[in-house]
């Protein structure tokens, strides 16, 4: 028996979400009396062993050319061998982009329960019940999940990365990797930016802009907090800010450590999509907008004053 | 071609969320139910778009729900599809919804099946690839753009930080989101037709769920904001270093 954590790569760089999900099935597999492993697939950069320091005791390696290439279908069926062949009694996927295309695959194939979107560790004290969000964000709900194999899908930012144990040994799996039948033709990324499901820190802004052109002063503080850039669905839908950056029920639910949004008054909508940020910080010159309810600082004032002068003091700060 | 959507009923966007029952149950008392917008705006959407640009397209919508689905089972019709098929079972868990959608999808034969990328209320993202490996076929998900020459579809989708371009040859399972397609209004044409466009009603299959809601419950409310003088935006910076310890 043991707790399965999918490691997610980046062109052979380990995510960010990844980190977090090891500490999770860290957590779970000593809540369970057993030991917590890992599964790669393809080229990996950097040193698995070392990420044994999230509590990952073994780590199998499937290091095959065709898994450089992300097919849902394909991934499934690997480490699906691999639960099978460890005993996996839980496998952990993070809530991403990668883990929401296989997780559910997984949980078909596997016949294996699924809470996909959990937030905390699961309750064991009787069966094996994980907290998930529901109605995007403005509730949560307690899922039992009842079968002897188990999938969990864990929300980005939800648990904190822990460091501590040593390293990781390193085993090559081999298995006959059949080639999907999805061919990627081309892969584009936003240079040097912070991908925003991922991001620490959201600067977000909305129709108290104006207009497009008025998005120097948001990007701005965005650059002085190494923030990734958020707006609302009126400003996506007006093609002020590119549809990627929507943030909401109907956008991109995110749930950074601080929020930050500007002329964005709070619809029910848009909060759905945000409130499990951490801090939020609602600055509008609208003292009766109702994002003011849900935040935990706010400056009622002008925008084009307040955002400028909200720069110059990060920049002071981290200059100090 | 033929193209399945699958549709979901859910609250609408701003529907009260409460509990019933010891908060076992969602209060449903005075909710407005609507078709799922990731559903209807992206995946109904661009399906009706495929069959404009072909007419020999047909589509055909599956629910899986009890008869209290059938008014916006009506509305999709409306919007375009050409005939319904619902499954009249309550959706106990997203594996047991998949496998009654994988059930339909086999008996339909179909070439294209869409979904939206999660629905509002249990925001699972789940369906699509439980309805992909069921069948096993391949999965895009989080799809932005859709498009269709003869048999291969060419599509791209949301990664972490960008986007990736795939294609894939029929059949395939795809979930939309945002960019896929814009929202429309049903007009009194359709929803005259959609009155006597056909809405099958079949029994589920028998499937045992994976998994139960044993309860449900409410964030905790906020503290209050604190509210910081515009002419003094350091003393906001200083709160979120210092005291929220935010960066």
């Amino acid at each position: 028996m043991s707790v399965l954590i999918f490691i997610d790569t980046n062109e052979g760089h380990v995510k960010k979400a990844s980190l977090e999900v090891m500490s999770y099935g860290a957590k779970l597999a000593d809540q369970l009396g057993t030991v917590a492993e890992g599964v790669a697939l393809g080229t990996v950069t950097e040193d698995l062993s070392a990420l044994g320091k999230y509590g990952v005791k073994k780590i199998h390696h499937v290091n095959n050319d065709v898994l450089n290439h992300f097919d849902a279908q394909v991934y499934t069926k690997v480490i699906a061998q691999v639960a099978e062949k460890t005993g996996a009694a839980v496998v952990i996927f993070s809530n991403n982009v990668d883990g929401k295309a296989i997780a559910p695959r997984l949980s078909a194939r596997l016949k294996a329960g699924l809470v996909s979107g959990a937030v905390a560790l699961p309750d064991t004290a009787n069966g094996f019940t994980v907290k998930k969000n529901v109605f995007s964000g403005k509730a949560f709900a307690n899922i039992t999940i009842n079968t002897a194999i188990k999938v969990i899908a864990l929300s980005p930012n939800a648990y904190q990365v822990k460091t501590g144990g040593g390293s990781a040994e390193v085993v090559p799996f081999t298995t006959n990797v059949e080639p999907g039948k999805i061919k990627v033709t081309n892969v584009t990324k936003a240079s040097g930016e912070v991908p925003l499901t991922e991001a620490e820190i959201v600067v977000s802004a909305g129709r108290g802009m104006k207009g497009p052109e008025n998005w120097g002063m948001i990007e701005d503080l965005a650059h002085a907090l190494h923030a990734a850039l958020a707006c609302s669905r009126p400003v996506a839908d007006a093609h002020w800010r590119p549809h990627n950056e929507h943030v909401g029920q109907t956008g991109i639910a995110i749930a950074p450590n601080l929020y930050i949004a500007i002329g964005i008054s709070g619809a029910i909508q848009h909060l759905a999509g945000v409130n499990r940020s951490k801090v939020i910080v609602v600055i509008n010159k609208d003292p009766e907008a109702p994002f003011f309810k849900a935040a935990d600082y706010g400056i009622v004032g002008d925008a084009f004053e307040v955002v400028p002068k909200f720069t110059e003091a990060v920049k002071k700060l981290k200059g100090s | 071609m033929k193209i399945l959507v699958c549709i979901s009923k859910t609250p609408d966007t701003t529907a009260k969320i409460a509990f019933t029952d010891n908060s076992t149950k969602f209060d449903t008392n005075g909710v407005q139910w609507i078709i799922n917008p990731y559903d209807e705006w992206y995946a109904l959407v661009r399906a009706i778009e495929l069959k404009e640009k072909d007419s020999s397209a047909v589509i055909h919508l599956v629910n899986v729900g009890s008869a209290d689905a059938e008014p916006i089972i009506r509305k999709a019709l409306a919007l375009g599809g050409d005939e319904a098929i619902r499954v009249n079972a309550d959706s106990h868990d997203s594996f047991f919804v998949a496998s009654q959608i994988a059930e339909v999808a086999k008996q339909g034969n179909y070439d294209l099946v869409f979904t939206g990328k999660e629905t509002i209320d249990y925001n699972g993202s789940s369906i699509g690839g439980m309805v992909a490996e069921l069948l096993d076929l391949p999965y895009v998900s989080l799809a932005t753009k859709f498009e269709l020459s003869e048999t291969k579809a060419t599509i791209t989708r949301e990664i972490e930080g960008g986007e990736e371009n795939c294609e894939v040859e029929l059949p395939v399972v795809v979930s939309a989101q945002k960019g896929m397609a814009e929202q429309r209004i049903p007009n009194m044409r359709g929803i005259m037709a959609a009155r006597t466009k056909p809405l099958k009603v079949v029994e589920p299959t028998s499937v045992t769920p994976l998994t139960n809601v044993s309860g449900f419950g409410l964030p905790p409310a906020k503290a209050g904001v604190k509210l910081v003088s515009p002419d003094n935006v350091e003393e906001l910076v200083r709160l979120l270093h210092e005291e929220a310890k935010a960066f």
